[in-house]
């Protein structure tokens, strides 16, 4: 049963092939086998996956239909879970219950999935290794001695190696499309606004955005379609209908225009990536594609401005954890400054407290035109690089990532060379568009991926272009050696 | 211009963070080179550029001026490090 797509559970589960509590089971035993070698649940929820498995079985008993009821899931432990830890990958939040469930996760819960548990992740969504956790690093089931990619990484390795269907991300800089990448999988940041961040611990909160990751684009359909939507207690939320996602899935892709960004095929991409990126081009040239060469000039300096921006929001959003409400506190402050200044100290890692002093500095006083406010400066000009772009283009194609997943540990030394990881990813994140990440082949028996990047709100066009590019390919179909 | 000790310090402060003295120089090393990467912002032309907050350029919304939220004192106050009577307690502050 572990094989099966969401799509062919919603099949299963309505043909009554089996129960929502047999699938439940068999996933829970599977996580309990194989989750030693990864590490990728922080939390596993037994009691309530069965619990909401049987109340799913109940629903469908009683005649009520729906692709997501009874299906499972797993949740970022970001995500705010009612009464269950939720962490954020830090020692901060180790023992912090959430008082309320995060919209996703209500909203999932409502159209009847199962929660399995609550996966690892880079401590505070910082990082593109997923090494920053504090429940420790998870393996890539594709290589065990390499990074699944971050910062949704324990989410990538569970659906990888089959310990479920699908999973929830977020994705700041790329962490859903690059552990995407780096494990196999179809995954999917929406557009700014389109899925509520509401009950989402904040990272940096102008760029933040919630999404699927499952094997495939069909899946991604059916999980955003649970997901998307206006919500009132979001204030960036936008209130613009949702598609149907799973309507256009088979659309033609005849005469739909691809821009290549030559800036995506330069020196830093590794060339065995760059040819599976090109096969992967061909194929969308078969079902009727017209490819042109594109320019987005500005690519370069999304870097730098990234790590202005998401540590500024960041040092502000993360001022909240102060050991008084909830979350570590210290033992024995002496006073106020020193219950703060330890109980942060102590609760942040290494990755955390470096982005909070970069953010604190560039948001010091004589710092903020030239940092700040010169990162928001090149944020316009990449996001009008894409505007022009997609007068000419339907879609944008690329490399997720410059280099397949690699060895646990390599980039730790120098903070900088993971950030350099990203470089296909973060303009997304500072211009607000969606994108996605689809599976296109490997390098070295480790999975490379395929980004499609699209105007605001057509989320629905990514998902047809790399469900109509699944139909011809089956690098998504493959599964890692001992899963 | 690279930050020294004493800068890190100032800002550790200023974000409350108490760090480990034995690590400040590795800590120093790190800042100086997210910000060596950062500065490379510098050599961009932004004249005459509108700087970009929101994505989609939206503003906040407004709602009406209504009671939205009930009291959850006891359910927020139940994950507190320290509680008595209702309040959060901290250290003496006024002597």
């Amino acid at each position: 049963m572990h094989q099966l797509t969401l799509a062919e559970i919603a099949r299963g589960l309505a043909d009554k092939s089996f129960s929502s509590e047999e699938l439940t089971r068999d996933l829970l035993a599977r996580i309990q086998q194989f989750d030693p070698q990864l590490n990728s649940f922080i939390s596993v929820t037994e009691d309530l996956a069965l619990g909401q498995a049987r109340a799913a079985d109940a629903r469908r008993a009683s005649g009520e239909t729906g692709a997501l009821l009874g299906a499972p899931i797993a949740h970022k432990d970001l995500f705010c879970t009612q009464g269950i830890r939720t962490s954020c990958g830090s020692k901060m939040l180790d023992n912090f219950k959430a008082p309320y469930d995060a919209t996703v996760v209500t909203r999932l819960a409502e159209a009847g999935m199962v929660t399995l548990g609550k996966t690892n992740m880079d401590e505070f969504a910082m990082g593109s290794a997923n090494e920053s956790s504090h429940y420790g690093p998870v393996k890539n089931p594709w290589n065990l001695e390499h990074v699944p990619g971050g910062s949704s990484g324990g989410s990538a390795a569970a659906v990888a190696a089959r310990l479920l269907p699908a999973a929830t991300g977020t994705d700041t800089g790329g962490s859903i499309r690059q552990p995407a990448a780096l494990t196999n999988l179809t995954g999917l940041k929406p557009t700014y606004g389109r899925v509520s961040r509401w009950g989402m611990i904040a990272y940096a909160s102008s760029l933040d955005q919630g999404g699927p990751m499952a094997r495939t684009a069909e899946d991604c359909a059916l999980l955003l379609q649970g997901m998307a939507g206006f919500d009132a207690k979001d204030s960036t939320c936008i209130d613009e209908p949702v598609a149907d996602y799973s309507a256009n899935l088979n659309a033609s892709l005849e005469g739909l225009r691809i821009g290549l960004p030559k800036e995506y095929f330069g020196p830093g991409l590794d060339p065995r990536i760059a040819d599976l990126v090109q096969a992967s081009v061909k194929a969308l040239e078969k079902l009727g594609a017209v490819v042109k060469e594109i320019s987005l000039p500005n690519m370069q300096h999304g870097i730098p401005a990234y790590y202005v921006i998401a540590p500024a929001e960041a040092s502000s959003n993360l001022s909240r954890f102060d050991g008084v409400r909830f979350g570590h506190r210290c033992d024995h402050p002496k006073d106020l400054t020193d219950l703060y200044k330890r109980s942060r100290g102590e609760g942040f890692g290494t990755e955390v407290q470096r982005r909070i002093m970069v953010g604190t500095y560039a948001l010091s006083a004589g710092y903020y035109d030239a940092y700040y406010l010169q990162a928001q400066k090149i944020r316009r000009l990449i996001k009008n690089d894409f505007m022009t772009a997609f007068n000419d283009v339907d879609l944008i194609l690329g490399p997720t990532t410059p280099n397949p997943a690699w060895k646990l540990g390599a980039k730790n030394s120098d903070p900088v060379a993971a950030y350099l990881e990203d470089v296909y990813t973060i303009t997304a994140n500072l211009a607000g568009l969606p994108g996605l990440s689809m599976p296109a082949g490997f390098v070295e028996g480790l999975p490379v991926g395929v980004q499609l990047l699209a105007p605001y709100f057509h989320e629905g066009r990514l998902l047809n272009v790399a469900h109509r590019y699944q139909q011809v390919t089956d690098w998504h179909t493959r599964t890692p050696n001992g899963f | 211009m690279a930050l020294q000790r004493c800068d890190v310090e100032k800002i550790a402060h200023l974000a409350r963070l108490g760090l480990d003295e034995g690590d400040l120089p590795r800590i120093t090393d790190a800042l100086n080179s997210i910000l060596g990467l950062v500065d490379q912002m510098q050599a961009v032309d932004t004249h005459g550029i509108e700087p970009l907050a929101h994505p989609l350029e939206a503003s906040q919304r407004l709602r009406a001026d209504l009671v939205t939220e009930h009291n959850q004192r006891e359910a927020y106050q139940a994950i507190a490090p320290a509680t008595e009577n209702g309040l959060y307690l901290v250290p003496k502050v006024i002597e």
